[in-house]
């Protein structure tokens, strides 16, 4: 079956080793993640965590219902790159007098559409957002400058559905709720 | 303003709100403060000592799945929390409710290696349904409350509380609530009526329909659902190993056991069959043989409250997310009264060659004399029969587990307790004593092998101690019997690591004061068994196996499931 990356998100209560929890269930089937975000969600007590993996769909498919399955695992969502917009932040920390004694630098700042963080006489820190291809073919450029450091983040994603399917869901747990509620 | 208790106090209170009266345990370091507290509430909390803390967690899966109860369990940290692992992994797969409660060192030292610490979070988190590290002692009653509710509910499973010593000991005011609604979890899901239509629909259409009946059956006590919807369209029953006496074993709809050991007839119609209806069971490897050439003919129907059982192994047509009984129920009005004379038919030849070319081996060997030591078959049989077919089997892992699986015979539903999914030797013995404690009403027919009998029978003191009645029969060939089995087939008679040097068991009983003696030959079984029968309290037999005996029919390793083997060389040609 093809592979290809696929993007996870899991919305989740806020509890104490789901993340364990959730990797597990990719260390099982020996699927490496080749990225990890998680954060507080929008949702008050609400983390969403994002995961990226390359597999093939069926095997995705099946994770995911073993996610879902997790006690506190509010809902888990499988997508393809198409299926949503995400970004990536890069952080890379390059020899100040490098950089100056470059003619280039202006325009390797401009065409990639980068920041500058913090300038000191050692180093420079500079910043760019996009996805991977984006901050790796920018990371390739200032190798010959000599990194000192670098760091990519995991992937964040926003889906481009029209519907909310997960605030959908909350909205049926409160029904539920409320029903087994009126049931006493 | 409410009474303030302390940790322990309000686990005990817990335990009884929950309507616990048994627990099986060990007592350790980091659990003293909670046993202190226990002393105060025996009269309501019945503590079992079991002899390892192993021995604990089985009886309290044998516990649970005979009476289908929550099985209680508290050990302490470190080395008894791991001692724990090999039960919660085992009730993990085969769907077992259990609140294993560990003790944890104070929260100060958790992460330092302090003695006896083990990360018990990190351990059972792949193994359980749910785990929580327990740090204070208000979170007590929140915690016990949506354990029981987990352990208990939807696909029922193991639940572990890491209850450090600051939780013991520090205090909270009580008050109790059972948990009713988790917001991430509904272990009731709602029926799709369409599912249900179209489910009902194939039934209806079906020309070879077969019902796959497993686990989830007797765990959503749906066996009479089940028997009326068999017989009102008029489809055979296949069990799996679990789904044993969800249908009794002389119901003419009854075909008998799917899977590597199983009956002939629904084995191989499993790959006839145009519908299969498989309710609560999750198309183990066991079962579906090689799963590319598994029921190629057959739309597969699958009723399961684990949604993620669905297309796991096998490519399911229509999937219905839901509990058996509530599944069937809705089923039963909207399926055709129907017959299937022509397809029933069908099952006869195979039940005739394997009742003549495998069975009749087993029960009555002619090619033994009296003299001759028996054939497990015919041991299991007898105690069948003696018990008037209303005991609960209980087997360990191996030959005796198939054998005692095929030749017990059930009448009464949840009659059967086997570690079907993991497998774990040294099951049998605690979890017989489980069984009974729960149903004491009933016989507890314990089959175990002389090597996994030797696994846990340190808990033949918690037999004597608590003077638990179950019938304890070793069927004793001195080898690792099933391992044999797979050397003589498939490793050149090469007999690697599996003969036994063992001890006398009738003496080792004794030593505990329990009633035992050791059946030699065939002319001294009947008047063991009777004398087995007639006493009060329990009993071991220790019963000689001819050690070439081996089970019958198999589908080896990597075959079809239609391709079975009626002994070690002849195939089934149907």
């Amino acid at each position: 079956m093809e592979k290809k990356l696929f993007t996870i998100s899991v919305f989740t209560e806020n509890q104490v080793g789901l993340l364990n929890r959730i990797s597990i269930i990719f260390t099982r089937r020996g699927l490496n993640l080749e990225s990890v975000s998680s954060s507080a969600s929008s949702m008050h007590g609400i983390h969403k965590m994002n995961f990226t993996c390359t597999s093939d769909r069926e095997t995705m498919e099946k994770v995911i219902k073993q996610i879902e399955r997790c006690i506190d695992v509010l809902r888990a969502y499988l997508y393809t790159d198409d299926e949503i917009v995400y970004q990536e932040v890069a952080l890379y920390k390059v020899p100040t007098q490098k950089l100056l004694d470059e003619k280039d630098f202006e325009r390797i700042i401009r065409v990639h559409n980068a920041r500058i963080l913090e300038l000191t006489r050692e180093y420079t820190i500079l910043e760019k957002t996009g996805h991977e291809s984006e901050t790796q073919a920018l990371y390739e450029l200032l190798t010959k400058y000599g990194i000192l450091q670098f760091i990519r983040s995991g992937r964040i994603c926003i889906t481009k559905s029209p519907t909310e399917h997960f605030t959908q869901f909350l909205k049926e747990q409160e029904t539920r709720r409320l029903a087994i509620e009126k049931e006493e | 303003m409410n009474e303030r208790i302390t940790g322990s106090e309000a686990l005990c209170r817990a335990l009884i709100a929950e309507g616990v009266d048994t627990i099986f345990g060990y007592p350790g370091g980091q659990i003293m403060p909670f046993y202190d507290t226990l002393y105060d509430h025996t009269d309501k909390l019945h503590h079992i000592l079991t002899r390892h803390e192993q021995g604990a967690i089985h009886a309290a899966q044998g516990f649970a799945r005979a009476s289908g109860r929550v099985g209680v369990v508290t050990v302490t940290s470190g080395p008894a929390a791991t001692n724990v692992i090999t039960g919660l992994s085992d009730a993990n797969v085969d769907s077992t409710p259990l609140v294993v409660i560990t003790g944890q060192v104070g929260v100060a030292s958790l992460g330092s290696d302090a003695f006896q610490e083990t990360d018990v979070m990190g351990i059972t988190l792949p193994i359980t349904k749910w785990a929580y590290q327990v740090r204070s002692a208000e979170e007590i009653p929140w915690a016990v409350a949506r354990a029981f509710y987990i352990a208990s509910s939807g696909r029922p499973g193991p639940v572990v509380l890491d209850v450090t010593k600051d939780a013991q000991v520090g205090t909270m005011e009580w008050s109790y609530e059972r948990t009713k609604y988790i917001r991430s979890y509904n272990p009731d899901p709602q029926l799709l009526p369409g599912d249900i239509l179209s489910a009902a629909s194939l039934i209806n259409r079906a020309e070879r329909p077969l019902i796959i009946s497993g686990h989830g059956v007797m765990i959503s006590n749906a066996e009479a659902d089940l028997i009326a919807l068999a017989e009102k369209a008029d489809i055979p029953v296949a069990t799996t190993l679990l789904g044993l006496s969800t249908i009794p074993s002389d119901h003419p709809l009854n075909k008998g056991m799917v899977g590597m050991h199983g009956n002939i007839g629904p084995n191989y119609n499993t790959n006839e069959a145009d519908v299969i209806l498989a309710i609560g069971m999750r198309f183990d490897d066991r079962v579906t043989g090689i799963v590319s050439r598994y029921a190629p003919q057959a739309k597969i129907i699958h009723i399961d409250i684990d949604r993620a059982e669905f297309n796991k192994n096998v490519h399911v047509h229509t999937a219905i997310h839901a509990d058996a009984k509530k599944a069937i129920q809705a089923l039963l009005p909207l399926v055709n009264k129907h017959k299937h004379p022509e397809w029933l038919a069908t099952f006869e030849r195979p039940e005739e060659v394997e009742r003549t070319q495998v069975m009749q081996r087993e029960l009555e060997p002619t090619d033994l004399g009296p003299d001759s030591a028996m054939r497990m078959g015919e041991v299991v049989r007898k105690i069948s029969e003696a018990s008037g077919n209303k005991g609960i089997l209980v087997t360990d892992v191996g030959q005796n587990q198939m054998m005692g699986a095929r030749y017990f015979k059930y009448t009464l539903p949840k009659s059967i307790l086997t570690s079907g999914g993991l497998g774990t030797m040294g099951f049998c013995l605690p979890a017989a004593i489980g069984a009974k404690i729960s149903c004491p009403e009933r016989g507890v027919f314990a089959f175990m092998g002389d090597g996994g009998f030797q696994m846990t029978m340190q808990e033949l003191g918690t037999i004597m101690e608590y003077r638990v009645g179950v019938k304890v029969i070793i069927l004793n060939n001195n080898f690792l019997g099933n391992v044999r089995q797979w050397q003589a087939m498939f490793y050149h008679n090469r007999f690697s690591a599996t003969p036994l040097v063992n001890p006398d068991f009738v003496a080792i009983a004794g030593a505990y004061g329990i009633p035992a003696e050791h059946v030699a030959t065939r002319s001294g079984l009947d008047g063991a068994i009777e004398r087995m029968m007639a006493c009060d309290g329990a009993y071991l037999l220790d019963v000689n196996i001819e050690p070439e005996d081996m089970v019958f029919p198999m589908i080896a390793p990597g075959s079809a499931i239609d391709e079975i083997l009626l002994n070690a060389t002849t195939k089934y040609k149907a």
